[in-house]
C-alpha cells in the first residue's frame, strides 16, 4: 500500500468515526416503540439482555486473569472502557454492542426534543432562539445565542424589574440532561438564593439554546447575574450531563472568560440538588466580588 | 484550594506515653470546573516525642498532671502552641484505660492539648489506629492482600483484619510484654491481674529463664489462636479484652501477618533476656518461633509508635465538600450516634432513635444517591418534625447534605443545624466535628469505651 492509498484509507476511516451525527436532524425520528403488543407468550431466553443497562465500572471481561478482583477495584474508579478482553484481535461482541448503544444514546440526546410545554409546565417563561429547528441549531451556533423577536417581547413583559439573578434553563446539546437534572437543580438553587436573600426573577426556558443566549437575556432583563443551566454535548460516559454557566453583568459580546462554570452535573457526577445548592453559594460570592469567570479566584477564600 | 491542618496524636498506653505532631494536607481533588471535593492528600509526621513511661500514681490511678507536663514540655520542644493545633486525638489504651480516673484524665488532657483534640478510647478503635499507623492498611490497599495486623504493646495486643485497604474486623487480647515487671535482680515486682490462674509465678519471686519463656509461649499461643493458627481453647476467652470484638470468627485463609507495638521490636532483633525489666524479649522470641512467623509476615513501617501515629495522622478525616451548618459553635464533641438502616427514614423511626440517645446526638442514615428534589423536601420535613426543639444534626453517606441542609434552614431559620454527608457512622460510636477546612468539615469517628 503506498502512502497515498494509506492516507485515503485513514481519511475514510476517520470519516466513519467522527463524532458528528451521521443522520441529518430533519431525517431523524427517535424510535417509536408503538403500542404494546397484546401477545405476551414469551419464554425465558426470548430476550437479549439490554447491554446499555450493564454497569461498565463493574464489568471485567478478560478471561483467565490473575487478579480479576484487583482489576475491578481499579475499574471502579474510572468510567474508561478498560479490561474489555478481546476475541482474536478484536473487541468482544458485548463491548462493540455497548459502544454502539452509548453512541446511539448520545445522538438521541442531541436530536430529541423536550416536550412542547416543558417551560410552562415547570413554571418558566418559555422562549426560543432564532433557530427554527434542531438542524439549524446544530449548524448555526450564532443564531442559538440570539432570542427571536417574539421571545424578546415575551421576556420584556415577563421581567419588568431587573432581577439580581436570572436563571435560564436551555436544552443545549442534550435534552436528556435537562429532563433528568434541570428542575431538581433549579429547586435547590432557588432554596439557596432564598436563604441568602438574593432575589431572582421567574426562570426562563429557552429552546435551541446555546450558552450565549444567557447574554441576550442579560440585555433584555438587565439582571446582575445570569445562570444558564444547559445540556452538555453528550459523550459515551453519559448522555445526561448538565452544566451551569454563571456570568456577572451579562451582555451580548461578553468574553467567554467571564463565565464561571460548574460542570458534570448528573447522577454519577455531582447530584443535581447538591449542584444547585452549591451554585447558590457561588452566585453569592460572584455578587459580592462583582466578578465572574477567570477573574474570580475562589482559592483566595479557602 | 489548599489548606493544611496541624494535628497532634497522644497515646497513653499501658507502658509508654508518646506524642507526635503531624501536618495533614487538605487538597481539592476536583477540577476547577466542578464542585469541589476536598480530601486529606498527605499526612506528614513533623515531630516525634521521646518515649516516656506512662506516669502512674500507685497501681490504681493515672497521673494526669504528669501527662500534662509531658504534653507541655513536648509542645515547647516541637515549637507549637495549643492555639496552633487544628485537630488530633488522644487515645488511652491497654491497662491504663482500666484505671479509675482514666475518663477524667482523658477529658482534661483533650481540652488542654487543643480545641479540637478529641478524646478516644476503646480496644477496637485502638486496633484500627495501630493498623493505619503501622502502614498495614496502606500495604493492603497497594497490594490487594488481606493483612492481619497485630499491635503488641505492654498490656494488650490489638488485632485488625484489613481487606483491600479496609479494616473489616478487630479484636483485642490482654497479651503484652509488661504483664510481668521485674527489678534489676530479676525479682517480680508486678503481675497483671489478667494472668490470674495462668501462671504459678508470684510477686517477689525470681523466675528462672525457662519459667519466663514458658509464660511467653503461653501468651504467644493465645495470639496464634486469635489469628486462626491454633485450635482455640478456653485460654483465648480468658485473655480476650472486655468490650472487644471477636475477629477470629471472620478470618479468611492465612492473611499476611503484620506486627507493631513495642514487642514487635523484639521479634527479629534479639535482646538480652529481661533487657526491659519485663517479659517483652521472651514474648518477641516466642512469636518468632510461633506459627505467626511461619508464613508471610512483615514488621510495620512503624512499630512502637504505630498507635500514636495512627491517632495523630489517621483519626481526623473530612466530610463531603457540599455540607451545611448554621448557628453551630465548633468544635462539637462526643456526639452520640443513632444510626438507622433505612435510606430515608420516617419521622417516627427517627424520633424513636433520637429519644434513645443520652443527650443531644447525631442521627445517621444512608440517604439516596442523586435524590429528586421532592424527596429531599419530604425528608427535610420529616427530619424537622423528628428533632422537635433539639439542634438538628444529621449525617448521611450519599452526597445530599448541602441541599437538604438549606431546605432545613428554610424550615427552621433560627435553629442550630449540622447536616453532613460522605460519612458512615455506626450505632454506638461517637462523632466530633471541627471548624470548617475550606468547604468540608473535619470529623473524628470514634469510640469511648473505658474498661472497668
Amino acid at each position: 500500500m503506498n502512502k497515498q492509498e494509506l492516507s485515503a484509507l485513514v481519511a475514510e476511516i476517520l470519516k466513519g468515526m467522527g463524532p458528528e451525527p451521521m443522520v441529518k436532524g430533519s431525517d431523524y425520528r427517535p424510535t417509536d416503540p408503538g403500542p404494546q403488543s397484546a401477545d405476551t407468550n414469551y419464554r425465558d431466553g426470548d430476550f437479549v439482555e439490554d447491554v446499555s443497562r450493564l454497569e461498565l465500572r463493574k464489568l471485567y471481561l478478560v478471561e483467565g486473569a490473575a487478579d480479576p478482583e484487583g482489576f475491578r477495584r481499579l475499574k471502579a474508579k474510572t468510567p474508561a472502557r478498560l479490561g474489555s478482553g478481546r476475541c482474536g484481535a478484536r473487541y468482544k461482541t458485548l463491548t462493540m454492542l455497548r459502544f454502539r448503544a452509548d453512541h446511539a444514546a448520545a445522538q438521541d440526546a442531541v436530536f430529541s426534543q423536550l416536550p412542547e410545554d416543558f417551560g410552562e409546565k415547570n413554571g418558566m417563561v418559555s422562549l426560543r432562539t432564532q433557530c427554527r429547528d434542531k438542524d439549524e441549531y446544530l449548524t448555526r451556533p450564532d443564531k442559538g445565542r440570539l432570542l427571536d423577536e417574539e421571545s424578546q417581547k415575551k421576556l420584556k413583559s415577563a421581567v419588568t424589574v431587573p432581577p439580581q439573578v436570572q436563571i435560564v434553563v436551555g436544552d443545549g446539546l442534550s435534552s436528556a440532561a435537562i429532563a433528568a437534572n434541570a428542575m431538581d437543580c433549579l429547586a435547590a438553587l432557588e432554596d439557596g438564593l432564598k436563604l441568602r436573600h438574593i432575589q431572582s426573577g421567574k426562570p426562563v426556558f429557552i429552546r435551541y439554546c446555546r450558552v450565549g443566549a444567557g447574554d441576550a437575556v442579560g440585555d433584555v432583563t438587565g439582571c446582575k447575574v445570569v445562570c444558564v443551566l444547559v445540556g452538555e454535548r453528550p459523550g459515551l460516559v453519559t448522555d445526561k450531563s448538565m452544566s451551569a454557566y454563571i456570568t456577572y453583568q451579562p451582555h451580548t459580546g461578553i468574553s467567554e472568560s467571564a463565565r464561571t462554570v460548574v460542570s458534570n452535573i448528573h447522577a454519577q457526577g455531582t447530584p443535581a440538588v447538591e449542584a444547585g445548592a452549591h451554585i447558590a453559594g457561588l452566585i453569592e460570592t460572584i455578587l459580592k466580588r462583582q466578578v465572574s469567570g477567570v477573574g474570580l479566584h475562589l482559592e483566595d477564600k479557602a | 484550594m489548599c489548606k493544611s491542618l496541624l494535628s497532634v496524636g497522644l497515646d497513653v498506653g499501658t507502658t509508654t506515653t508518646q506524642l507526635i505532631v503531624s501536618r495533614l494536607q487538605v487538597e481539592n481533588r476536583a477540577s476547577a470546573f466542578a464542585v469541589p471535593e476536598m480530601e486529606i492528600a498527605q499526612r506528614q509526621v513533623l515531630y516525634r516525642s521521646g518515649i516516656y513511661f506512662t506516669p502512674l500514681l500507685g497501681q490504681e490511678l493515672v497521673d494526669g498532671e504528669g501527662i500534662r507536663e509531658i504534653v507541655e514540655r513536648e509542645y515547647a520542644a516541637a515549637g507549637i502552641r495549643r492555639q496552633d493545633v487544628d485537630t488530633g486525638a488522644i487515645i488511652i489504651t491497654g491497662e491504663t484505660s482500666r484505671r479509675e480516673n482514666a475518663a477524667a484524665v482523658l477529658e482534661a488532657l483533650s481540652a488542654y492539648a487543643g480545641d479540637f483534640v478529641v478524646a478516644t478510647a476503646g480496644p477496637d478503635l485502638e486496633s484500627v489506629l495501630a493498623a493505619k499507623g503501622a502502614g498495614a492498611v496502606a500495604y493492603s490497599e497497594e497490594t490487594g492482600k488481606s493483612v492481619l495486623h497485630i499491635d503488641i504493646g505492654g498490656g494488650t495486643s490489638n488485632f485488625a483484619l484489613v481487606q483491600q485497604g479496609e479494616v473489616t474486623a478487630t479484636a483485642c487480647l490482654n497479651v503484652g510484654g509488661r504483664l510481668i515487671k521485674t527489678d534489676e535482680a530479676g525479682r517480680i515486682r508486678y503481675i497483671s491481674p489478667v494472668l490470674e490462674g495462668l501462671t504459678e509465678l508470684q510477686l517477689g519471686q525470681i523466675p528462672t529463664q525457662s519459667q519466663r519463656e514458658a509464660l511467653a509461649e503461653l501468651l504467644a499461643q493465645a495470639l496464634e489462636m486469635a489469628a486462626g493458627l491454633r485450635q482455640r481453647t478456653a485460654l483465648l476467652d480468658t485473655l480476650q479484652t472486655a468490650g472487644s470484638s471477636k475477629l477470629w470468627e471472620k478470618l479468611p485463609c492465612r492473611p499476611v501477618i503484620s506486627f507493631s507495638g513495642g514487642v514487635a521490636d523484639c521479634i527479629e532483633k534479639r535482646h538480652e533476656p529481661g533487657a526491659f525489666g519485663d517479659i517483652g524479649t521472651e514474648l518477641g522470641a516466642a512469636i518468632r518461633e510461633s506459627a505467626l512467623c511461619r508464613g508471610e509476615y512483615r514488621l510495620g513501617s512503624e512499630t512502637i509508635r504505630a498507635t500514636v501515629i495512627g491517632a495523630g495522622c489517621h483519626s481526623a478525616r473530612l466530610s463531603g465538600s457540599t455540607v451545611y451548618s448554621a448557628h453551630v459553635t465548633f468544635p462539637l464533641k462526643n456526639l452520640p450516634v443513632a444510626a438507622l438502616k433505612a435510606p430515608v427514614p420516617d419521622t417516627e423511626t427517627m424520633g424513636q432513635a433520637l429519644s434513645r440517645l443520652e443527650g443531644d446526638g447525631i442521627l445517621a442514615f444512608p440517604g439516596v444517591c442523586a435524590p429528586k428534589y421532592t424527596l429531599l423536601k419530604q425528608l427535610a420535613e420529616a427530619v424537622a418534625a423528628a428533632f422537635e426543639e433539639k439542634p438538628v444534626r444529621i449525617a448521611m453517606e450519599a452526597d445530599m447534605a448541602l441541599a437538604l441542609g438549606q431546605r432545613l434552614a428554610l424550615l427552621l431559620p433560627e435553629r442550630e443545624i449540622l447536616c453532613i454527608d460522605r460519612v458512615r457512622l455506626e450505632q454506638g460510636s461517637y462523632l466530633d466535628v471541627g471548624a470548617p477546612a475550606g468547604p468540608a468539615l473535619p470529623v473524628v469517628i470514634k469510640t469511648l469505651i473505658l474498661e472497668k
